[in-house]
């Protein structure tokens, strides 16, 4: 233990002389009421501490001790359904001790010593395990098996083993060193989890949300960034991401936003029923909460503590989703940090290693095979929303951000006001996984997929070209069938793009009945296109009652939709056809 | 300030067992003193500064290390020089006195009385940073405020426990609007509001037509003023919403009341910070403001809401000034990246004599529905609140295409987009003094809507519009144009 005293405190930034021999991302214990703070900068025997709570009050002169050891998150069983700070100390634990505000210098351990698991050997005595290896299963909620894994600096034979209720405390075996074997393991959280190789990633991670199934996919072991001015939706469709994508395992991290966000999905999540295995959304949830009035500094290691936590269930062979939202607070957190130690600013005075953080951030995400001699596949995706000052986003985090990105999720602040959601960008935005996931879709949903996407993206795109014309000269200046094409895209956007999350049907969308409604406009499209090439007008087409049935597609159940689709779908190519020339 | 004193000298004998007085003055550049040879001194401490000719200010430490400390002075720096001036660090944070009896009070910037009443006898004494709230604590807001404006009430709801801030431009009536909504506002189980009004940099006319309107209503005795006007000390302002906010939380978490907290001008208090930012030489972040504005006006706005076991509530509105009429401006970002939504203030309304002059375009209240719906307000109210936005945008966007092409040029439903968007302005949004309950809201709605071809209506359920669309008014209107309605 190293033991110094603070001699200077600005902000979030203490400095202790007396430190000699810390290493770098140290936890320390800063001042007489222990405030935990991580090393960040050594010179002779001064230590520099980011601080991850509150210094006021805090004098020069205190003690500041180091147990020698980095910022690590606890795993283990009682991760699931919890919600902790940027350090992974517990918060219901935290208001049931403290009450309604969040005291300085609380600590609190991140899984409960108390509860008892039932564990479940999957070896015997005398079976040789390696780092990795699974000894045996705990059910940790109504949905998800925990997945006991051997750490990764321990291999040789089991020596003993037995079922049985354990809390995290007790040993559940041991190893033929003698030393015994645990439900719970700690990681540092900068450093990336081991894995055996990454895969490419092609299997789509299903959202049910169309605009980004459809027109931008992003596969299990993707990342994606949302970009967009306050008000345009990321955080309603980060949310909606970790309601309903088909990810076994979800990780919230809510870093430096707001308080009552954390608190929906607190009092939402219980009761929203997960489609895919029946439990509660909560079951497979994990929360980080720093919001943006708790410690700058803990922001920064918030991030790092929810992709650590996404590792560990990774390596279980689960499929992962971390949402970060925001990662602009996290970048502002490292600009204030940066200031306080009066290091060299770059660009809008972030500091010019943010490029490297988060290019380390966003490349901790992968489809792997895990470590442990089964071969496990898991993975993490990450979903990073980014707020640009001003919805400007040539600004520094987004740049960074998008160069190492898989997918570009563009928010709309015109698209916001006027009140389309989700109000991403159908020009803007791009997926860099289409063409894998294409052959996915292709496979195992339709072999409709690329016709459909390319026709609807050619639609729209030609849209775009037409709308200025026609502010310059108005629509009827536009031959029929370009004004046919303007309809097609109004539909295209109305009618399936606008996607409402709290629609009890339409809220989540199955990939097979997006391709349908997708198909069903294309059709209409052609149908009324080849119409008009006949000499059939407009106005007739847009007369049809058929058209009605378009906009209220979203509204078919979701069990009924393939066929009521397909159905439609041919009663618009007959009437279309039907129609005579005037 | 004059005024301030009494209570400053009691203070002052409590705590000058403790406090330790320093003549070392270093530096002094802008509001920031260099004080040398201190020991033990605390981040955040609180300073008193005694001039030579018996003038005594306050100040906060804003770095402390070993051997000096630095100190900003909320007075500002003027007449201070580094011979004879002496400082006192009091040992404590800052901290203000609360109590219930601060209703009906005016007080300055950092909470003293200035009003000639008698000091007031504190029930507690609290930190003014607060603590954050522990997300795990907080309830979820969910009762519907009415504050008698369609334009919030209908498409932006404010809801007890939110906040939301109005962004205004310079001479638009965003006071006039803040004045209404304090005035207006009300929930259904009948509660009153207590309100604590902080002002920051505002000119004593405007200090003194919230005064009259209070007085008029006859709230005054429910509301706690503190008053940092445009000629008090600037650096004051940066403890005055704390305070405020202090007294807040004590009255809507101790006291079990429903508190209305109003911030004005935020504007005012982020040029403080930025200016407190320039004298500590720090980096500068987009226009010079400082790159940790966020997290410090975080630490302001979130302290709203209800928390768990609590009866009361606080719901902030603030009012900022946008530069230039900029909402990219930083000022306005920042707040809306924290805030829950927003209200925007339009000068070409305001030109047009409209009032209340709000854009609902760029509005937005994030909490809305939690607040609306069945046994809040009524069940079609999402529902209206969406067609009404998607039909006046479009309507919007019409004009400006007519503006190049004419009327004459546009079809039958466009033009009908064109009359609906006109009808919302001058039926919806603008309404005056009147206090409109929200039935009446929704009747002007759905009156409004009875203009658009029942086809358009799309974000509407069936059912509502079976229930709720006005039927005479419908076979009129599709009679007259004789167009493609049913």
């Amino acid at each position: 233990m190293i033991e110094g005293t603070i001699s200077r405190i600005t902000g979030p930034v203490v400095e202790a002389k007396g430190m000699f021999g810390s290493r770098m991302y140290d936890i320390t214990k800063v001042g007489d009421i222990g405030l935990v703070g991580e090393i960040i900068k050594l010179r002779k025997d001064i230590a520099v501490i980011q601080v991850y709570e509150d210094t006021s009050g805090l004098k020069v002169g205190e003690s500041v001790t180091s147990e020698e050891l980095s910022l690590a998150v606890e795993l283990g069983p009682g991760l699931l359904t919890s919600i902790y700070d940027g350090i992974q100390r517990p918060l219901p634990i935290i208001s049931e001790k403290f009450g309604v505000f969040i005291p300085k210098g609380s600590s609190v351990g991140a899984l409960d010593p108390e509860r008892e698991w039932h564990f479940t050997p999957t070896v015997a005595v005398g079976d040789k395990v390696g780092p990795g290896d699974i000894i045996g299963t705990v059910r940790e909620s109504g949905s998800i098996i925990h997945k006991i894994m051997v750490p990764n600096d321990r291999q040789g034979k089991i020596s003993g083993i037995k079922a049985g209720d354990y809390n995290i405390d007790e040993a559940v075996g041991a190893l033929s060193d003698g030393l015994p074997l645990f439900m719970r393991q700690a990681w540092p959280v900068r450093k990336p989890r081991p894995y055996k190789r990454k895969l490419d990633p092609e299997i789509p991670l299903v959202t049910g949300q169309r605009i980004f199934d459809t027109l931008f996919p992003i596969p299990k072991g993707g990342s994606a960034i949302i970009p967009g001015g306050f008000g345009t939706g990321k955080t309603v469709t980060e949310q909606t991401l970790a309601k309903w994508a088909d990810a076994d395992i979800i990780v919230y991290v809510g870093c430096g936003e707001r308080g009552n966000e954390m608190t929906e999905v607190l009092t939402e999540f219980p009761e929203l029923v997960d489609p895919k295995s029946g439990a509660p959304l909560m079951d497979r949830t994990v929360l980080i909460a720093n919001t943006s009035n708790m410690p700058v500094a803990a922001r920064e290691a918030s991030v790092y503590t929810g992709i650590t936590i996404a590792e560990y269930y990774r390596d279980m062979g689960y499929d992962v989703a971390l949402m970060a939202d925001s990662t602009s607070r996290w970048g502002e957190a490292l600009r204030e940090v940066s200031g306080r130690l009066e290091e060299m600013p770059g660009e809008e005075g972030y500091p010019a290693y943010l490029a490297t953080r988060l290019a380390n951030f966003y490349e901790r995400a992968g489809r792997v095979v895990a470590v442990g001699a089964d071969d496990r596949i898991g993975s993490v995706t990450v979903v990073g929303a980014v707020s640009p000052p001003g919805g400007d986003f040539s600004e520094p985090m987004t740049q960074n951000s998008l160069r190492i990105s898989g997918a570009f999720w563009a928010l709309d602040t015109n698209l916001a006001h006027r009140r389309h959601f989700p109000a991403v960008n159908w020009i803007n935005s791009y997926s860099l996984y289409l063409d894998s996931i294409q052959e996915y879709y292709s496979n195992n949903v339709s072999g409709d997929y690329g016709r459909l996407r390319q026709e609807t993206m050619e639609v729209l795109q030609r849209e775009a070209e037409l709308q200025e014309i026609v502010q310059l000269i108005g629509p009827d200046a536009l031959p029929e069938s370009e004004r046919a094409l303007l309809e097609t895209a109004r539909m295209l956007r109305e009618d399936f793009l606008q996607q409402f999350a709290f629609h009890e049907v339409d809220a989540f969308c199955p990939l097979a009945k997006q391709l349908a409604m997708l198909n069903v406009i294309i059709t209409f499209h052609q149908s009324s296109m080849e119409a008009i090439r006949r000499g059939v007008t407009l106005s007739q087409i847009t007369e049809l009652p058929l058209k009605a049935r378009i906009s209220r597609m979203k509204e078919i159940a979701n069990d009924k939709a393939v066929d009521e689709l397909k159905s439609l779908a041919g009663e618009i190519t007959a009437a279309l056809v039907e129609i005579e020339v005037l | 300030m004059k005024n301030s004193k009494g209570s400053l000298k009691a203070n002052l004998e409590d705590v000058s067992l403790l406090s330790w007085d320093f003549r070392t003055i270093r530096d002094i550049a802008g509001p920031l003193l260099v004080v040398e040879g201190v020991e033990g001194v605390a981040y955040g401490e609180i300073v008193e500064i005694h001039l030579a000719g018996g003038e005594t200010r306050t100040g906060q430490v804003l770095e402390s290390a070993e051997g000096y400390a630095v100190v900003q002075v909320f007075e500002g720096s003027a007449g201070i020089d580094a011979d004879k001036t002496s400082v006192r660090f009091l040992a404590e944070v800052a901290k203000i006195d609360v109590s219930t009896e601060m209703l009906g009070r005016v007080l300055n910037g950092r909470g003293m009385p200035i009003d000639g009443g008698p000091p007031v006898i504190p029930e507690s004494r609290l930190d003014v940073a607060g603590a954050p709230i522990n997300p795990c604590s907080r309830q979820q807001p969910a009762d519907f405020i009415q504050t008698g404006i369609s334009a919030i009430d209908g498409l932006n709801t404010l809801v007890r426990g939110q906040k939301l801030p109005i962004f205004s431009g310079s001479g638009l009536p965003a006071n006039e609007l803040c004045a209404q909504i304090i005035r207006q506002a009300k929930v259904k189980s009948g509660e009153e509001f207590a309100v604590v009004f902080a002002a920051m940099g505002i000119t004593h006319r405007e200090a003194s037509f919230f005064r009259r309107d209070f007085e008029k209503s006859g709230t005054l005795e429910k509301v706690v003023f503190f008053l940092n006007l445009a000629n008090d000390p600037t650096i004051e302002r940066i403890l005055t919403p704390r305070c405020a906010l202090t007294v807040a939380e004590y009255l809507a978490f101790e006291q079990d009341m429903q508190v209305l907290v109003v911030l004005t001008d935020m504007t005012n208090y982020c040029e403080a910070l930025r200016e407190i930012s320039t004298a500590r030489e720090e980096v500068p972040g987009r226009r010079g403001y400082p790159g940790y504005m966020y997290t410090d006006l975080a630490t302001i706005y979130e302290r709203a809401g209800r928390v768990k076991g609590k009866q009361g509530s606080i719901t902030q509105l603030m009012i900022l000034t946008m530069p230039d009429d900029d909402i990219t401006h930083p000022i306005p970002d920042l707040t809306g990246y924290i805030t829950e939504g927003q209200i925007v203030l339009s000068r070409q309304l305001h030109r047009r004599g409209l009032f209340p002059p709000i854009d609902v375009l760029p509005c937005l209240s994030r909490l809305m529905n939690l607040g609306i719906g069945v046994g809040k307000t009524r069940e079609d109210h999402r529902n209206v609140a969406d067609q009404l936005y998607a039909s006046y945008a479009q309507g919007r966007d019409l004009r400006r295409l007519v503006s190049i092409i004419g009327e004459e040029a546009l079809g039958e439903t466009d033009r009908k987009y064109l009359e609906f968007a006109d009808r919302f302005e001058q039926n919806y949004l603008s309404q005056g003094s009147e206090d409109r309950e929200i039935a009446k809201t929704m009747d002007v709605a759905w009156d409004l809507l009875a203009g658009l071809p029942v086809d358009e209506l799309k974000r509407i359920k069936k059912e509502y519009l079976a229930a709720y669309l006005p039927k005479e008014e419908t076979a009129a209107v599709a009679g007259s144009s004789s167009g493609p309605g049913e």
